[in-house]
């Protein structure tokens, strides 16, 4: 566990002398399926273990934070979707917060409402869809994220008629949302929400007490909480080290005050914990769902003052940050007075927290390394931007 | 004290459950055999943009006064516009500019919906149609004006709660223009 990069581990020949063992240097991606997307790995291995281990990322680079000082704060907004594409609706969040903070708007009652509704559906489908190639990549092919694909669309359904599109949902508006909730979304929401219990029970009855799985990642790349702290990992993946840091309790943004929820904590930092905290956090997500949807009230959806062209915030910077559903997204903004943005800057949570994957995967296998990746849960669009 | 393998047999279970149940419960069968079945489409759904023009001529009756807000406003740039010099009148009778050229090019278009909320004439709107392939990825794929007109109807068709809004909206300006001309 405590093996050095370059180190190559004694072992005994036939003549009783220590043999050099030989190293062998992989590139793995970065079209490789599973890595998440188009993300290298250099790997020297000693045998079947991992010595040294460089992340190789940019091959999705798209110059979003260049693009977005050459765009009006509204014009950026949809290119925020495209950044965490699990996740749209966390991501424009995330950026009306920062330009709201800029601006001094205010945000109507409702708006916030449905801006924790749809963050907590976004943070259900976006877990469900971590543990489905989670398990897959240990091997799992098929049915735990087929299981987890069918639940989840009944989310991304609700997204569509709610917005139009199933995962570009560019919804969020400087002082709200772009539009009210159709007739009859609410009650469909509460309909999911009501049965995802029942699927969660099923999804853990599945895999939860497997014995592969359990050998597979219990023990396997155990993030301590020093590091992470040190390393600036936010998200589950802090959590399940044992750090109690959750910004929706720690920032109160939006009016996460108001509802009741835990923050499910790991106490090994392993990968078996990365994925029980997720599974946890759906059940968390579903409680402040349930008391949402319950006592939405009614109002407009958007500040009527909110100019969409020719939006002109006055020169000074803003940095709004939201508990996404991979850690701590942040968006930095700086304003001289012109309609562009003088510097934009985004802070990935998935970008960070794969920066310390050579320290959770030194020592083990190759085909721990896949497990590893998948518990952190990357989306290159986010880690390249 | 857990045998070994239970948990195994626990999750092979869930697994026959599901595979038996997908006979008998439509909400364990969710495929839907595209494209002889399909899902009806949703009223917000969105693709690509088209114009809306009234009655019965696609030229005489499109709304789009070729003012460009749509043109600037576009993140990825897609639509252009050339501005004609022969004006016709609008819904309400008032002589208004027409684009002599309004292409949209939908291999650039990101479907983000912001020329539709920033179009003051209700215009262009967004289309469901996605069945959208060809066999020239740069030509065929800039959509010309004319490609790019459809009725109000099929406006209505698409978006009923939205045009019944729009309609709604239009018709009360143009009776109000008419009570003001009959002054």
């Amino acid at each position: 566990m405590s093996l050095q990069p370059f180190q190559v581990i004694p072992r005994l020949g036939s003549e009783g002398e220590p043999l050099d063992g030989e190293q062998l240097e992989i590139s793995m991606g970065p079209q490789h399926p599973s890595t998440h997307g188009v993300f290298r790995m250099d790997l020297v291995l000693d045998g079947e273990r991992v010595i040294r281990l460089k992340p190789v990322f940019g091959y999705l680079h798209r110059n979003h934070e260049k693009i977005g000082e050459n765009m009006t704060y509204l014009g950026s907004m949809p290119y925020t979707d495209r950044l965490d594409y699990f996740c749209s609706l966390t991501n424009n969040w995330a950026y009306a917060l920062a330009v709201e903070k800029l601006a001094g708007i205010q945000v109507p009652e409702r708006a916030e409402y449905l801006r924790v509704i749809t963050a907590e559906l976004t943070r259900l489908q976006n877990h469900l869809s971590l543990a489905g190639f989670l398990l897959q990549d240990m091997g799992a092919s098929g049915t735990p994220l087929m299981y987890a694909f069918r639940q989840r669309e009944k989310i991304l359904d609700l997204f569509e008629s709610l917005t139009g599109a199933r995962m570009m949902c560019n919804y969020m508006r400087f002082g709200g949302c772009r539009c009210d909730v159709p007739d009859g979304w609410l009650d469909q929401a509460r309909l999911v929400v009501e049965e995802f219990p029942r699927f969660l029970d099923e999804f853990q009855a599945l895999l939860d007490e497997n014995e592969i799985l359990m050998s597979r990642t219990q023990g396997v790349g155990v993030l301590s909480s020093a590091l992470a702290v040190n390393a600036g990992v936010t998200g589950p993946m802090l959590r399940a080290s044992g750090v109690n840091y959750d910004l929706r309790k720690v920032d109160h943004y939006g009016i996460y005050d108001r509802f009741s929820f835990q923050v499910p904590l790991g106490d090994h930092g392993d990968v078996y914990d990365r994925y029980m905290v997720r599974v946890l956090e759906m059940r968390e997500s579903l409680k402040i769902l349930e008391s949402a949807l319950r006592t939405l009230p009614p109002g407009p959806v958007l500040d009527p003052k909110t100019k969409l062209r020719g939006f002109r915030p006055k020169p000074g910077e803003a940095y709004g940050r939201i508990e996404a559903p991979k850690g701590e997204l942040g968006f930095y903004l700086i304003s001289d007075g012109s309609p562009n943005p003088y510097r934009y800057r985004v802070r990935p949570p998935s970008f960070i927290n794969l920066t310390i994957l050579e320290d959770l995967c030194l020592g083990h296998q190759v085909a721990d390394v896949v497990v590893i990746l998948g518990s952190v849960d990357i989306v290159l669009g986010e880690v390249d931007r | 004290m857990m045998v070994p393998g239970q948990g195994i047999l626990k999750g092979l279970a869930e697994t026959a459950r599901n595979f038996f149940g997908s006979y008998v419960s439509p909400e364990r069968l969710v495929t839907v055999q595209y494209p002889e079945e399909r899902l009806a489409s949703k009223e917000a759904a969105r693709n690509f943009p088209f114009l809306v023009f009234d009655g019965d001529d696609w030229q005489q009756g499109l709304r789009c006064v070729a003012c460009q807000i749509c043109e600037k406003e576009c993140p990825p740039k897609c639509i252009t516009i050339i501005k004609d010099t022969v004006r016709k009148p609008d819904y309400v009778g008032k002589l208004q500019f027409q684009p002599q050229r309004f292409d949209i090019d939908i291999s650039v278009c990101m479907s983000c919906q912001i020329c539709v909320e920033v179009c003051p004439f209700d215009a262009i709107k967004m289309d469901t149609e996605f069945e959208l392939s060809t066999a020239d990825r740069f030509d065929q794929l800039r959509l010309r004006k004319h490609q790019l007109a459809k009725s109000n109807h099929y406006y209505q068709r698409i978006h009923p709660v939205e045009s019944a809004e729009v309609d709604g909206r239009l018709g009360a300006e143009k009776a109000k223009a008419e009570a003001k001309a009959r002054k």
